[in-house]
């Protein structure tokens, strides 16, 4: 069984005076499967917040279906076994962080020794035991989102669902949700989460989704989205003579770029790499190392979203 | 069970809401304040602090039952901290449920505060203790667990100032709806008179619920007629919790 699984999902909201349809989600079909970390990218405003509320039951679908861990969103069987984090958390303020994973603890059903244990070692792992009795109102942003980390985590979920789980966090904070995912992964959880900043995906999942504007525009590894291909091979040499050097221009992607004695050549294929070794033997250069250059999700990203978003 | 965890968060909410105890202060002074009237009054004492008294906390009552009432619902949706309930295996109706209920709590809580107040007052101009003036209190607390149920069914699909409007209007038109049927029936034609009906039919009755007056003026209550109204005021508010619920349930969360 997957964990997540959408047939062609879609979402309509009705605005204004004359219920105009704006169509932010569509035809989405969407494959988790049990037990991997899930990357789900897109630009801002592209559908992924709409996704997860489909996913949990916040929102209904105007079209398709959607089955998480089996079940349609929305049903309490299914929810006992799920984990979630809103985009940028919010909790009742005049509840301290322990009152608050009390109440969400007893939603879940928990008794009251499993409720203790299960907050205090979230607590610990996340790093909140400090601010544990503190009102919420006195929670900076990163604490308030570490917090609804440990809520997602209360009921020991077999799938976590996080919309944008490193946002509100600094550099040392994202780090350690990154752990956080790879160890909840380790635990044989499944993990989906939305975000927009690419290393953090990059270096935690085993595939991703990525959606811009409401529609899924490729899913799978990464490594298949990116492809085998190589986007540029980067040769680094020494002693190229001056004039060889300007007959090279035409070959180069960039211009080339001096690193000392060196000088850092890019070139766009093989054919290319070809042409420039031989004229760089030719002329007795050294030639120090060849790197092949793939493209980054970033980059991809960059290529794939740009052209559309800007019409 | 849920319920019960929903309901009492939210009692503990209202009890740490500061403006709860300004209200309940306010109206404690408002009480002790009706003492100054009587000594300037000619005649009838009793009658000027158990109106007085009365009136207050029907008052002060209505205003918290509408101001935390509207925002039930609509202020979870607003500050979205009902995502992260309504995704737990939770009904949505439980969710209902125990918001009202807790509010229900609140109510009880803040309307025995005042009329062990004002009956504590009571005895102690008069010296002498009145079941009557319980049951008139008890009687504004049945009326203000209805407008808690008007305003939360409006807080379900509408902003809290446009439902705290609606609540107070549907309060006012409550109180009258009985007069209203009276007059078409004397005065109106058969439009009219069939208009008044079916208003007075669908708005709630509030003025069955009223014993104020009795009370005060000490005219004798029917227990039969007091056992409808209490039916009454029931199936109303069961009607108004099941169309919230029914609203809630297929509400979307954006």
């Amino acid at each position: 069984m997957n964990a997540i699984e959408t047939e062609k999902l879609g979402k309509e909201y009705r605005i204004g005076f004359w219920r105009k349809r704006i169509c932010v989600l569509s035809q989405l079909d969407l494959t988790v499967h049990e037990g991997e970390v899930f990357g789900y990218l897109g630009p801002n405003g592209a559908g992924k917040t709409t996704t997860l509320k489909l996913l949990t039951g916040l929102l209904r679908p105007t079209s398709g279906k959607a089955k998480v861990l089996g079940r349609p969103p929305g049903d309490v069987v299914m929810q006992q076994q799920v984990g979630f984090l809103p985009e940028q958390p919010s909790f009742y303020e005049y509840l301290t962080g322990r009152e608050l994973l009390n109440f969400y603890g007893q939603l879940v059903g928990l008794d009251r020794p499993t409720r203790r244990e299960q907050i205090e070692g979230l607590a610990r792992q996340l790093r909140i035991e400090s601010a544990l009795d503190l009102q919420l109102r006195k929670y900076s942003k990163g604490m308030l989102q570490r917090l609804g980390l440990a809520q997602a985590l209360l009921n020991d979920p077999r799938l976590v669902l996080l919309d944008e789980p490193m946002s509100g966090l600094d550099p040392i904070g994202r780090w350690e949700v990154r752990d956080l995912l790879l160890r909840l992964k380790s635990e044989g959880r499944t993990v989906f989460f939305s975000s927009h900043i690419i290393p953090d995906v990059e270096m935690v999942c085993d595939r991703v989704g990525i959606l811009v504007g409401g529609r899924l525009v490729a899913q799978g590894p990464i490594d298949d989205i990116l492809g085998a291909q190589i986007a540029s091979i980067e040769v680094t040499a020494s002693q190229v003579p001056p004039e060889v050097m300007a007959e090279l221009g035409y070959l180069l992607v960039t211009q080339s770029v001096p690193r000392g004695e060196r000088l850092l050549l890019t070139v766009k294929d093989e054919a290319a790499l070809a042409e420039l070794l031989t004229r760089l033997l030719d002329c007795k250069a050294t030639i120090h190392a060849i790197a092949p250059h793939r493209e980054s999700l970033e980059e991809y990203f960059i290529r794939y979203v740009q052209p559309r978003e800007t019409p | 069970m849920r319920v019960a965890v929903i309901a009492l968060n939210t009692f503990k909410e209202a009890v740490r809401d500061r403006i709860l105890y300004a209200i309940l202060v306010f109206a404690l002074v408002m009480l002790a304040g009706s003492t100054i009237l009587v000594t300037i009054s000619v005649d009838g004492e009793e009658k000027i602090i158990k109106d007085l008294g009365l009136a207050c906390i029907s008052i002060f009552g209505l205003l918290i039952a509408t101001f935390l009432g509207t925002g039930l619902v609509s202020k979870e949706i607003e500050k979205r901290t009902l995502y992260t309930i309504i995704s737990k295996p939770i009904h949505r109706y439980q969710f209902i449920l125990g918001k009202y209920l807790g509010l229900v709590m609140t109510l009880l809580v803040n309307v025995g505060v005042m009329g062990l107040g004002l009956i504590g007052l009571a005895y102690i101009w008069e010296g002498t203790s009145s079941v009557r003036l319980l049951l008139a209190v008890l009687f504004i607390f049945l009326e203000l667990v209805l407008v808690t149920a008007i305003a939360m069914l409006f807080s379900a699909f509408s902003s809290p100032a446009l439902s705290a409007l609606f609540t107070l209007c549907l309060f006012v038109a409550g109180h009258l709806s009985a007069d209203l049927r009276l007059f078409a029936a004397q005065f109106g034609g058969a439009a009219t008179k069939l208009l008044a009906e079916v208003l007075f039919f669908l708005l709630p009755n509030l003025s069955r619920l009223n014993l104020k007056d009795q009370t005060v003026h000490g005219i004798a209550i029917d227990g039969g007629t007091m056992a409808l109204s209490v039916v009454y005021a029931i199936f109303y508010v069961a009607a108004l919790v099941l169309a919230a619920m029914a609203i809630f349930q297929r509400r979307d969360f954006k």
